[in-house]
């Protein structure tokens, strides 16, 4: 391969994947494009992922676990007050003056409280909450297929729609891994309509977005419990999922919309254990009659209503402007060329939201090619990149969560239903904190990866003369490497 | 095991198992004269700058050499008085305080046989204990300790070393097991390393460089306020000062201590420190040296304290790949030289003396017209030291622990 290819093949692996590792620089090639379209043709399932629960059995799990824990502190909350009973007569006796013997009553209930709590809590906390391993688990498997990639141009698609849908480990630990196989990666190389039907499905996003509970004030649920809507799915659909925000649709589309989603919702856990958790059409929910969204009506009277719905939002020319956009902002630039969104808003309107084709529209397009690395990592692709770095493919996933944690992007936790943004002004300031976690890093892995061959073979020697220098006069292998993670050249893309 | 799994497990977490130390770490032929000594490694890396450590400020040509970047018994702070030739950095009036009992020994122009200037060479020379780099993949003391338990007496399951860090240091691996303990504090990126970086950014990416220096600024300012939070369990939430240095140098080396203290634990130990190569704003009266020495004096104190009773049993020697040159460079530090110092502390020691064959430090007196000239063998003060503190013999010394040696005499009266 000439230099020229070389550098090509590594701003191929920076920009479009998951960061240079052992061999990937061959397997780029002297074809880029072609490469990173031919990784598309390649099946996206974890095979790993065969072991792990589905969404909703994972989600019973953790129900179940906590309906024991509920019982167990009861059970242990009322054997504390029967000891307690038994053994208050005698303590009261002992009491001279009327004051301090209700004082004393007063104290000594407090203090029987407190050790009622106590047993409850403890009693509870013996059983321990399944939710944490199982997002562990599903975090290494995500995290080890980044790692495994050739290229990792259709990890980072999978990362991407994960974020753009994104849901809360911290609102629903149980079902976030899950969630991102069932509903994101299955549809994330396949129509932009059949993505956003899987993810508005979803119980974790149904349970993330408030939306169990809505009901329409019309409804038979609504009418005998005086409850009624939430808005806030229709909402972020609309906003962030779809449209764009200030793309034209008004208070009204929202509350109409809102109604025709009533009704979503999942199989409560503990009536079904064979599917509880899982998505359901609760009609007792759902607002009667028709609703009108963004000028046109929508007469179905069940969940068809909302499927409808969503399939015209898909189509929307507002939609295809709002997707390209993200998409070209993610790993292009923070302004990407006007050109380039334009035609990927054309794939994605000519191919009815062909998620495959507006990627190869993207790298088949030299505006995602010719501007300089400008783009900075985030921070779960740098972490990522340093490990491919040294040829690892297996982590800790304690260790490794806590890391992204530690910079910012913790993984499946965004702040808000927007994700984690994708601009460089984000993250630029926590350049400091990566410091620390490449020290970290580079201490770990001192033993087993040397800086030197790491730019030799990984990197094709690709890499400014400053940083070589830099590496080459380190008064450590530890400090090479830290300086070599913390360049330039592996933090742009 | 940082965010990998599968790193080699040769090495045993010490933390919480007791079990570890169910027989006892005693060398043989100390036991048997009623002594129980104690052997401490520590490895500066980096290249220690011996002349801003301790300075010949009764050297004539000592001012003219340093400049006002020199070291002076009227300097602010003033330096602290060894004898009439020689002063202490003021960072480490704990390093003083046993000198002046008799509990610290510094050897001054010393150096291992290494005279390249490659960092990873000449650590490899330190603590191999080789004549040349590349050699061989133990170290010294591990060698030493395996002979100590030859001879016929072996303990069935084997002597044990302790390392100290998630990378154990080479001067204690090899055949005898090591057990290692990793501190809980994150050791943060040495100024050294974030000076470098930030050169780096200058020259590739200005507005990283804007960010980093940045950073750099609040932790200087946090270490000037002192609000810096060493003992946070999160230190990674702390601003990455001086503070959180010194927090970990005295964390590893107070458990260090704490461990080879147990009446059943580890007999010898090793552990690195990293940052002292220090080619840009060396700051040895003020700044990067001195913060750092200020932490090593620190750790110091946490290893006389936590070795209790241990303490009169204990030797601790502090050794450096190679020193730096004599005089500043450009950019207000030095670059890599030759000769440096050795820091010698313990209950254990005949100390409060400076050991130096001293060279002088006029240009012609300069090894290569560019660093302290090396007059002592950096061996000759080990061999002295495994020879009549952890009784491992002469010739074992000269053929296994430090081959090809045998011309490098042990140096005699280093241990009370």
């Amino acid at each position: 391969m000439s230099n020229s290819a070389k550098t090509e093949a590594v701003l191929t692996l920076h920009r479009f994947g998951m960061g240079p590792r052992p061999g990937s620089i061959a397997a780029v090639g002297t074809d880029p494009r072609g490469a990173l379209i031919a990784e598309l043709d390649r099946p996206l399932v974890l095979s790993a992922a065969a072991s792990l629960p589905t969404s909703a059995k994972a989600y019973r799990t953790v129900a179940d676990a906590n309906a024991r824990r509920t019982a167990r502190a009861k059970q242990a909350q009322q054997q504390a007050k029967k000891q307690q009973m038994a053994a208050a007569p005698a303590a009261s006796s002992d009491q001279g003056q009327a004051q301090a013997q209700t004082e004393g009553q007063a104290q000594g209930y407090s203090e029987q409280k407190d050790a009622a709590e106590m047993a409850a809590k403890q009693a509870a906390d013996a059983i321990p909450d399944p939710g944490r391993p199982i997002y562990l688990q599903e975090a290494k498997l995500r995290t080890e297929a980044a790692l495994a990639a050739d290229i990792g141009f259709a990890e980072r698609l999978v990362w991407f729609w994960s974020n753009h849908f994104c849901v809360s480990a911290n609102r629903i630990q149980s079902m976030s891994g899950a969630y991102e196989r069932e509903a994101v990666r299955a549809n994330a190389l396949g129509r932009f309509v059949d993505l956003l039907q899987a993810v508005e499905g979803h119980p974790a996003m149904l349970f993330y977005l408030d939306h169990l509970e809505s009901m329409g004030a019309n409804s038979t649920a609504g009418i005998n419990r005086s409850r009624g809507l939430n808005e806030n799915f229709a909402r972020e659909i609309m906003e962030l999922h779809t449209l764009g925000v200030r793309t034209g649709y008004t208070q009204d589309d929202v509350i109409s919309f809102a109604n025709v989603l009533t009704g979503w919702t999942l199989v409560p856990p503990g009536a079904d254990p064979q599917h509880g958790g899982e998505f359901t059409f609760n009609p007792r929910l759902h607002e009667p009659g028709g609703q009108t969204v963004l000028g046109k009506r929508y007469e179905q009277d069940d969940a068809e209503q909302g499927r409808a719905v969503l399939r015209d939002l898909a189509a929307h020319p507002a939609t295809a402007t709002h997707v390209a956009t993200k998409l070209a902002r993610h790993f292009v630039a923070d302004e990407p060329p006007p050109a380039l969104v334009e035609q990927m808003a054309k794939t994605f309107r000519d191919t009815e939201g062909d998620l495959k084709q507006v990627a190869i529209t993207m790298v088949s397009s030299d505006d995602a090619w010719r501007g300089p690395p400008s783009k900075l990592k985030r921070p779960g692709e740098w972490v990522v990149g340093m490990v491919r770095a040294t040829g690892i493919t297996q982590v800790d996933p304690v260790r490794f969560t806590g890391g992204q944690e530690l910079l910012g992007e913790a993984l499946w936790r965004p702040p808000a239903p927007k994700g984690y943004p994708d601009d460089e002004a984000s993250w630029i300031d926590g350049v400091g904190r990566r410091l620390d976690v490449a020290n970290y890093f580079a201490e770990r892995i001192t033993g087993m990866a040397d800086p030197q061959v790491i730019i030799e073979d990984v990197f094709a020697s690709q890499v400014a003369p400053e940083v070589k220098q830099a590496v080459g006069r380190a008064e450590s292998r530890q400090q090479a490497l830290a300086l070599l993670f913390m360049s330039a050249d592996f933090q742009r893309r | 095991m940082g965010f990998v799994d599968h790193l080699p497990t040769r090495r045993e977490l010490l933390v919480g198992s007791g079990a570890l130390f169910a027989w006892s770490q005693m060398p043989r032929i100390a036991r048997a004269e009623g002594r129980d000594p104690r052997l401490l490694a520590i490895v500066l890396r980096g290249a220690l700058d011996g002349l801003g450590a301790v300075a010949p400020v009764g050297d004539p040509d000592w001012i003219s050499l340093r400049g006002d970047r020199a070291l002076v018994l009227d300097g602010k702070p003033p330096a602290l008085p060894l004898d009439s030739f020689f002063a202490l950095n003021p960072a480490m009036p704990n390093l003083h305080r046993l000198y002046r009992t008799g509990k610290a020994a510094i050897v001054h122009a010393v150096a291992t046989p290494y005279r390249d200037r490659s960092h990873f060479d000449g650590q490899d020379v330190l603590e191999s204990g080789m004549s040349k780099p590349g050699v061989t993949a133990s170290g010294w003391l591990n060698r030493a300790l395996l002979a100590l338990e030859s001879g016929g007496r072996v303990d069935p399951r084997g002597s044990r070393a302790l390392g100290i860090g998630s990378v154990t240091p080479l001067v204690v691996r090899g055949a005898a097991p090591v057990m290692t303990w990793v501190p809980r504090k994150l050791l943060p990126a040495s100024e050294d390393t974030q000076n470098r970086l930030l050169d780096l950014y200058q020259h590739t990416d200005p507005k990283l460089a804007t960010v980093l220096q940045a950073r750099m600024k609040l932790a200087s300012l946090d270490g000037a306020m002192g609000t810096g939070d060493p003992m946070s369990d999160d230190p990674t939430l702390a601003p990455p000062g001086i503070a959180r240095v010194r927090a970990y140098f005295a964390e590893a080396a107070g458990t260090a201590a704490r461990y080879l203290a147990k009446a059943d634990g580890p007999r010898v130990g090793a552990m690195g420190f990293v940052g002292w190569d220090t080619h840009i704003a060396e700051g040895a009266a003020s700044g990067q040296l001195y913060n750092l020495l200020g932490a090593l004096d620190g750790a110091f104190a946490a290893i006389e304290s936590n070795m209790g009773e241990a303490w009169r049993e204990t030797v601790v020697a502090v050794v450096t790949e190679f020193g730096r040159t004599a005089r500043i460079n450009g950019t207000q530090g030095t670059d890599h030289g030759t000769g440096t110092v050795a820091f010698l502390i313990g209950g254990a020691l005949s100390g409060g003396r400076v050991i130096a064959d001293w060279p002088g430090l006029k240009p012609a007196q300069l090894f290569e017209d560019r660093d302290l000239k090396p007059t002592t063998d950096l061996r000759s003060v080990l061999k002295g030291l495994l020879r009549d503190h952890l009784r491992v013999e002469e010739a074992v010394l000269a053929d296994a622990v430090f081959p090809g040696s045998a011309d490098v005499k042990p140096m005699g009266g280093l241990v009370a």
